[in-house]
């Protein structure tokens, strides 16, 4: 029955067995139970999310000027100098302050949609997954309803007719962006509750009578783990997006959050003026910061569909096809089994680069 | 035909829900939108007759049912008829859409299909060659796709159109020449959409570059492509074949992409001051036009929904046992 759990869904649980990263054992065997971070791409993605994290809670202490601060000396944006590292927009004010101040606002903002949107899918999707029938057709319905729509046109009537109550409010402003972004998650997690629903495991808890409550949160729950994982991150990035393009039509409040130094970026014409570096720290800055999540979730799904890795085949495929894989050679050779070992290895390093993941198949009891 | 008929059916359902959206929005939220709009109209004679059809549009002051509104409103849809556009002198907001919506659909439409046929193609090549330099690649690819549509495109501006004068920073056309189908004006209508549409390109393929190398790196594991390389087909043939059916989940994902794309796009017209809907959006939001607003809305929505439609008949068209089970 574990075994049946860990083939596709994975829970974190293996990550955190004590003793196993103890020194002296090999970096392979390290990687077999530490799974999640010894992907590269989990680790970068970590390590860059974590940095615009710090980023933003130490930013607006360590600003050299105030962000409205205007420094009257010249006509034009200025260019870096020593004085402004990232030069100044056409009010004169400094645009690294800017940025350094802009950032809290809107991960705040993504923080909060992606915690109310993530709830909202788990409850439709799990319940729409595992009530079926009618439950289900309406839920998965208006799942899709939400997901067909396109999403900037409602959030301008929504933030529109708001008006200018709901451009300050984050917590506002993250609810109704949550309101737009929920929906794919719920699909997803309402798929993988579906195919849950009828594994064994959870049959037998349905047979020896437990309660429906205990078998969505103590069965099936802590089996959607990574998927919720994932549809959080994705609903965060959604909401960075959003957020951005809500301040850059000057829908909300464009203070000094990324997407609002390009809104004056834009009203200023800097892009036809050549004044890069006006817009193009906010623009790196936002693109980085979803890089991050993108990786964050790369990781995430490698970790739940092995085949994804580079050099990582399914225990289905191991062995036996072996050969073929060597044939096209592009993906190495790599033997997937359930013991432990020092077998696989060399050429499945060299082979896979540096950008891809982990090889280990996840999760055996 | 049966698939075709079921997805037609949940898009009349939504666009319904579009409808009622549209109606009920500006109803539940607090705040009264006419008397936002009267005071933007500052220095126009405001009759009598311009406030009771503000009242109307908007569900104030009448003693009409929400119901009794909610039919009307529905009835005026269905006639095309949106209200008026005060930011463009109230002319009727179907007038004002019909004239920017070509030009949205044309660079849009044609951005989408360019960027998912070459995205595609790579997403397929770069699971072929998995293991290679060729998975480098997806780090640059995801840091395009988590870059702001807006933002590539002051990039673009910047590079192609201030730095390098290759092609023109904004607009849809030189405003000295007189729209007619001439080879002139149709090449300097191709030379103004050049950028835009490389920006929604580039923003866009990404994800189809993704989604499809993690179809294909399934396909790949499929007998049939195995036994495909065993009779020594060649090796583009042995391509074809596993991407022929690593094809059909992108297809499927159509509805769920487009919607970002739309949106993206739409902020890139902005920023290249391209006439389509886009900037219709940005007026109305500057003008606090929520007619226009609403409008756009329920037209996008409509333009999206017919989208999905259109990739629904070429996944039937694409997959047969769509096709057998009808």
């Amino acid at each position: 029955m574990a075994a049946s759990i860990s083939t596709e869904q994975v829970t974190g649980g293996g990550a955190s067995v004590p003793g196993s990263a103890l020194p002296g054992t090999t970096p392979r065997r390290r990687q077999r139970t530490l799974r999640l971070p010894r992907s590269p791409k989990i680790i970068a993605g970590l390590a860059m999310l974590a940095f615009f994290v710090l980023l933003s809670i130490i930013g607006p202490l360590v600003a050299p000027y105030s962000p409205d601060q205007i420094f009257a000396n010249s006509p034009v944006p200025l260019p870096p100098s020593g004085a402004h590292w990232l030069g100044t927009t056409s009010l004169q004010q400094d645009v690294f302050s800017q940025l350094l101040v802009g950032g809290g606002d809107m991960l705040l903002v993504a923080f909060i949609a992606g915690v109310i949107a993530t709830a909202l899918s788990v409850v439709v999707g799990v319940t729409a997954g595992y009530l079926g029938g009618l439950a289900d057709d309406l839920l998965s319905m208006l799942a899709n309803i939400f997901l067909v729509m396109p999403a900037l046109p409602l959030l301008v009537i929504l933030f529109g007719f708001l008006g200018k109550t709901g451009s300050d409010d984050l917590f506002l402003i993250g609810f109704i962006i949550s309101i737009t972004g929920w929906a794919w998650g719920a699909r997803v997690l309402r798929a993988q509750t579906l195919s849950l629903r009828n594994r064994d495991y959870v049959d037998s808890a349905r047979i020896i009578g437990e309660r429906r409550s205990r078998i969505i949160f103590a069965e099936i729950l802590p089996n959607l783990t990574p998927i919720v994982a994932s549809s959080f991150l994705f609903t965060v990035l959604y909401a960075i997006g959003t957020y951005s393009a809500m301040a850059f039509l000057g829908l909300v409040n464009p203070n000094w959050s990324w997407g609002g130094i390009l809104y004056y970026a834009q009203v200023n014409n800097a892009e036809l003026s050549g004044y890069w570096w006006w817009y193009i720290p906010p623009g790196i800055a936002i693109a980085l910061l979803g890089t991050a999540l993108v990786l964050l979730n790369f990781g995430i799904d490698e970790f739940i569909n092995p085949r994804l890795r580079a050099a990582g085949l399914t225990r289905r495929t191991g062995g036996r096809r072996g050969t073929r894989t060597r044939r096209s050679q592009q993906f190495a050779l790599t033997p997937v089994t359930r013991i432990p070992r020092a077998t696989f290895g060399t050429p499945v390093v060299q082979a896979r680069g540096a950008a891809l993941g982990t090889s280990s198949e996840g999760g055996q009891a | 035909m049966l698939v075709i008929a079921r997805r037609l059916f949940f898009y009349l359902v939504t666009a319904a829900v579009a409808i009622s959206l549209d109606f009920l929005i500006p109803r539940l939220i607090p705040g009264n939108p006419v008397d936002a709009i009267l005071a933007k109209m500052q220095g126009v004679t405001i009759t009598p007759a311009v406030i009771h059809a503000l009242d109307l549009q908007f569900g104030v002051n009448t003693s009409a049912s929400l119901w009794g509104q909610y039919t009307h409103f529905w009835n005026n849809v269905l006639h095309g008829n949106f209200g008026v556009s005060s930011a463009n002198g109230f002319e009727p907001v179907s007038t004002v859409i019909r004239e920017a919506l070509p030009y949205t659909l044309g660079l849009v439409g044609v951005a989408t299909l360019i960027s998912f046929l070459l995205g595609t193609a790579i997403g397929a090549i770069v699971a072929w060659k998995r293991g290679s330099w060729l998975d480098n690649l997806l780090p640059v690819v995801t840091f395009f796709q988590a870059a702001p549509y807006f933002f590539l495109a002051f990039l673009a501006i910047d590079v192609f159109a201030i730095t390098l004068g290759w092609f023109p920073p904004s607009r849809a056309a030189n405003a000295t020449d007189f729209p007619a189908f001439t080879w002139t004006y149709l090449s300097d209508v191709l030379d103004h959409a050049v950028l835009p549409a490389l920006t929604i390109v580039v923003a866009s393929a990404a994800g189809w570059i993704v989604g499809m190398r993690n179809v294909m790196l399934t396909t790949m594991d499929e007998d049939y492509v195995l036994i495909a390389a065993a009779k020594g087909l060649r090796k583009g043939r042995v391509i074809w074949y596993a991407a022929r059916n690593a094809i059909l989940p992108s297809v499927s994902g159509f509805a769920l992409a487009i919607g970002f794309i739309v949106s993206g796009a739409l902020l890139t017209e902005i920023v290249f001051s391209y006439p389509g809907l886009g900037s219709l959006l940005l007026q109305a939001v500057s003008n606090n036009d929520y007619e226009l607003m609403q409008g756009l809305f329920l037209i996008i929505t409509f333009t999206v929904l017919a989208a999905n439609l259109i990739a629904d008949f070429v996944y039937v068209f694409l997959d047969p046992r769509t096709r057998q089970e009808a």
